[in-house]
């Protein structure tokens, strides 16, 4: 398993697998198949894949504890970052064929709407997580300022299902699906944070591993 | 397979005109979506529908009515495979999927209230009760898409006309059918079921609204609320109650289903209003099923020449 795990191979196929909703939906707009209501299903697609993203890179820290596989840090950035990918489509999706590419408009939007605030905050609050991805970010904020600012994506999370669940007309099963995860998943780090078994020492991941440099502890 | 051609205006047990299955959806479903698609249940791209499903329908003898607007006709298996049913679930696919086994056979409208003498007709009473026509009327949903759609009936006050109604008769309100074992689907709808809907006594009687029996020149399908529905082309989709089983004259403005969901969200008159936002989004634009950018949206749907004058003096934003 930690064979496999750090197996530069595994990156690879983690990044292609990650980009196959980008491919179908690529694949869609260029054949035009892309159902009924193609805006929508850029839409729904991109914004599904955003969450999902977003539970799968806050499933590392829990995961790799739980199971004692701190090599599973190698793929948070690559999963954040394609969390961040998803939104960027979903946002322009939503900036082009909604709004026109008219950006009174979409103040407007942004401004009255709650359901679009909550959306819109939860992408902006992304941006600098994006931005200060890259290793020498990192070094130059230092690994405990790193680690503060993207707690963010905790509120960037939230929002983002408080931005499905007001969006939906009144079937609710999916925002609530997404709820869970994340609830689940921020729940963990309560309970790790305030649990005897929190250790002191830093995840044992050695250098050699985390090519990126990220942070030792847990996020 | 079966195909019954028998008399033209029954609603006996049809066997479905094209079957086949959508190969690639299937394919996505199995495939590689593994545990990440698990987390919404569904495939890698949200898509509404799939392309086809099998549904049953029959040809319709109608004639070319006059109020029908001359823009281009949405594509049918656009119609039929994008809905808003929520009996039959609540993604836009689900209708055309999970509706192919309700049974509309046989099938009983009731009109009741205040009318000198309730009566029950069957749907193929219906069917003659009026000459067919076909209108081609815009379609406008309050989540900002629309269509536009040959239906096929007749003006609803052709049916209303038998009655007599008694003084009290103010409003005239709907009910669909409702069945939780065929409509197993609806309990997660988060709507409370039987659907109703309602309208006032001069926009019932009011020649643009619909008794409708069938588009595309067949009888309904039955995710487009077969085998009978109103249709109100200046009101957002959802007044345009699907399956209706019952029509009462009654003297209180009827409760309607989106209405008493989110009232702050869905008033009774539903007209269709640029000027008037949705809480949640605005109404100004919506988007034509196949285009890309939207258009911008019109008073009462483009119908305000022939309907504008019903709301004389109303505030139209308090009575939204």
């Amino acid at each position: 398993m930690k064979k496999l795990l750090t197996s530069k191979w595994t990156k690879v196929i983690v990044f292609l697998v990650s980009s196959i909703p980008f491919v179908f939906l690529a694949w869609g707009l260029l054949h035009n198949d892309l159902g009924i209501n193609p805006v929508e299903t850029l839409q729904h697609t991109t914004g599904d894949w955003t969450l999902r993203f977003l539970i799968f890179t806050l499933a590392i820290t829990p995961l790799r504890k739980t199971l004692k596989l701190p090599e599973l840090i190698r793929f948070r950035r690559m999963l954040g970052l394609f969390a961040f990918f998803y939104v960027l489509l979903h946002f322009l999706t939503y900036l082009g064929p909604d709004q026109s590419f008219n950006f009174s408009g979409m103040w407007d939007d942004v401004a009255k709407r709650k359901f679009i605030t909550v959306g819109f905050a939860a992408f902006v609050l992304l941006i600098p997580l994006a931005a200060t991805s890259t290793t020498g970010m990192i070094r130059r904020l230092g690994g405990k300022r790193w680690q503060s600012l993207h707690r963010l994506i905790y509120v960037c999370a939230i929002l983002g299902v408080i931005h499905y669940y007001w969006l939906v007309k009144s079937d609710v099963r999916k925002p609530l699906i997404y709820g869970f995860f994340v609830g689940i998943l921020l729940l963990w780090r309560v309970w790790d944070a305030y649990s005897g078994r929190k250790r002191n020492a830093p995840a044992t991941v050695n250098t050699r591993v985390s090519t990126a440099g990220s942070p030792q502890q847990s996020s | 397979m079966l195909i019954r051609r028998e008399p033209e205006f029954t609603y006996a047990d049809v066997t479905p005109k094209e079957v086949y299955k959508n190969r690639r959806k299937f394919l996505r479903d199995i495939g590689i979506a593994g545990a990440a698609a698990a987390i919404a249940g569904e495939g890698i791209l949200s898509i509404a529908s799939p392309n086809l499903t099998a549904y049953a329908t029959s040809k319709l003898n109608f004639t070319k009515g006059k109020f029908s607007s001359d823009e281009k006709v949405t594509p049918v298996n656009d119609v039929t495979h994008y809905n808003n049913f929520y009996e039959f679930g609540s993604d836009k696919g689900d209708p055309a999927k999970n509706s192919q086994n309700f049974k509309t056979t046989p099938w009983t409208v009731s009109v009741e209230g205040e009318v000198k003498t309730p009566r029950k007709f069957s749907m193929d009473e219906i069917l003659k009760l009026a000459p067919l026509e076909e209108r081609i009327y815009r379609h406008r949903c309050v989540e900002r898409w629309s269509i536009v759609v040959p239906w096929i009936g007749y003006s609803l006050s052709s049916i209303l006309k038998m009655f007599e109604p008694t003084p009290k008769a103010k409003y005239v309100a709907f009910q669909s059918y409702y069945d939780s074992g065929q409509m197993p689907q609806a309990k997660y709808g988060g709507i409370e079921f039987p659907y109703v809907e309602g309208l006032r006594m001069d926009e019932a009687m009011h020649p643009l609204t619909l008794l409708c029996v069938g588009m595309y020149g067949e009888t309904l399908p039955n995710q487009d609320g077969a085998p009978v529905r109103i249709v109100v082309p200046w009101k957002y989709g959802y007044k345009s109650i699907k399956s209706i089983v019952k029509i009462k004259f009654q003297e209180k403005e009827p409760a309607t289903t989106w209405n008493l969901y989110a009232p702050n969200e869905y008033g009774f008159y539903s007209n269709v209003n640029p000027g008037v936002d949705h809480p949640r989004w605005s109404q100004a634009t919506e988007h034509r099923l196949g285009e890309i950018f939207p258009r911008k949206t019109v008073i009462f749907n483009g119908y305000g020449d022939q309907v504008a004058s019903l709301y004389n003096g109303m505030d139209l934003k308090k009575f939204h």
